[in-house]
């Protein structure tokens, strides 16, 4: 029965990268089954695969998971990357859903209109800047060690670094001001799992392109 | 050092009415402080309290948690409202985070301009009844329990509660097709603690008003 987990998303990050991020993270293989036609989303509702007719769906130790959050905690409790205690859990959680925040507005970004979009980047810009970075900073900088919580690494630093990365790609230069987020970067990148997923070949995905935005569109039966 | 935790967040439901929910059903007490102008909302940002500037906002065991979701999470399982395993948790997260999206466009509703005030209440009614409601309903089927985990009280019935009171406001016979939510609604609202949270004066808070909603355009930009 217990077999690799099974992601059931489209070929693109989305809500999903996240997922396979921490499963990478924590060295767990896993297969995916890409949603590309409207199709193969009707025979997942009509199997009752979703629970509330939505993906992400994990197929994970005999359950069909969704909603992210959910899969994440899961995924990060079972393997040992959420803490100790209730203390650093909490820690881990406040520090998840701000990077949370900061990654769904890069997430929404390629739906936009080009005017919109400048905008958005400006918006991505600050937030990073003013409000979500200068805060992991200032955690690394008080207790002086490699990680966010606790002294080992936690789904709280693999977030991070997919919410660096992701901004970077955005805005080159947006860790210009962070000298211990830049450090942070390179200790958490080399971490021997979180290497292999950066490399080609890895189950990471690209940023979203034209037909992402059309594949997505059309099992939604969006306009 | 243990006091009471201290709600930070405007005087009206939002996103902390789930944490109100949850600490009352628990029988926590609690204090809270009102934000009500934007020199309050300055005056914590200032002052450091609000790790990334916005609240809800709870001191607790000597933090200042902020992002609802961690403050539900860290409540729930100081409280034992968390499950007893791995796969509870997983299960409560996912009804929760259910929920938690059903709520959500509730929530916006009085923030949406007024034309799209009937169609939104379409929205909300088609969602409840189509994507949610059937899957508490079917919870509850299929085990046959009274509550919706491990057959034990669980922050999943809190918030499952508090979704169908917020529906019902909005469309009051809204469970109409859904037998088993109506009676989990007379049995969890039954419980000494939450009955109490549902009498007149306490901490629970009235749906938006006109002057709510001003209040809070002012005070959070929004």
């Amino acid at each position: 029965m217990a077999g690799k987990p099974k992601l059931y998303y489209f070929n693109g990050r989305g809500r999903m990268e996240s997922v396979r991020w921490l499963l990478a993270a924590a060295g767990i293989e896993f297969v995916e089954e890409f949603l590309e036609t409207r199709e193969q989303y009707e025979k997942l509702l009509q199997d009752g695969a979703l629970l509330f007719q939505q993906v992400p769906m994990v197929e994970i130790d005999g359950m069909k998971m969704v909603q992210t959050r959910a899969i994440l905690g899961y995924i990060a409790a079972k393997h040992n990357l959420y803490g100790k205690n209730l203390k650093e859990r909490a820690l881990i959680d406040m520090y998840v859903e701000g990077t949370r925040d900061l990654m769904d507005l890069i997430r929404v970004h390629h739906k936009f209109s080009p005017e919109e979009q400048e905008k958005n980047l400006a918006l991505i810009n600050e937030r990073a800047t003013a409000r979500y970075f200068p805060v992991y900073e200032k955690v690394l900088k008080d207790h002086g060690t490699e990680f966010l919580v606790g002294n080992q690494l936690t789904w709280a630093d693999v977030q991070l670094i997919e919410a660096i990365l992701m901004v970077e790609e955005k805005v080159s230069t947006i860790l210009s001001k962070f000298p211990l987020l830049q450090d942070f970067k390179t200790r958490i990148c080399n971490i021997p799992t979180i290497k292999k997923f950066l490399q080609p070949g890895s189950q990471r995905k690209p940023p979203p392109d034209e037909s992402y935005v059309v594949t997505a569109n059309r099992v939604f039966n969006r306009k | 050092m243990p006091g009471k935790p201290k709600l930070h967040y405007a005087n009206g439901r939002g996103k902390m009415e789930s944490i109100r929910w949850l600490l009352a059903a628990a029988g926590v007490e609690f204090e809270e402080q009102f934000i009500e102008t934007k020199e309050d909302l300055e005056k914590l940002r200032s002052d450091g309290l609000l790790l990334f500037q916005q609240v809800p906002m709870v001191e607790i065991d000597g933090m200042k948690m902020v992002q609802t979701r961690a403050i539900l999470s860290y409540l729930a399982a100081k409280y034992n409202l968390y499950g007893k395993d791995l796969k509870e948790r997983a299960l409560i997260d996912m009804y929760v985070e259910g929920t938690t999206d059903l709520m959500g466009i509730i929530m916006y509703l009085p923030f949406q301009p007024p034309e799209a005030k009937e169609k939104n209440l379409a929205l909300i009614t088609d969602k409840a009844t189509t994507r949610y409601f059937p899957v508490y309903e079917k919870v509850l089927k299929d085990h046959g329990q009274d509550y919706l985990v491990g057959n034990h009280f669980t922050w999943a019935d809190v918030h499952l509660l508090e979704a169908i009171l917020m529906a019902e406001e909005c469309k009051s016979d809204i469970l109409s097709k859904f037998p088993l939510l109506q009676a989990f609604k007379g049995r969890i609202s039954n419980i000494p603690t939450i009955k109490k949270f549902l009498q007149p004066g306490s901490q629970r808070k009235p749906p938006p008003d006109e002057k709510y909603i001003a209040q809070v355009k002012q005070t959070f930009n929004v």
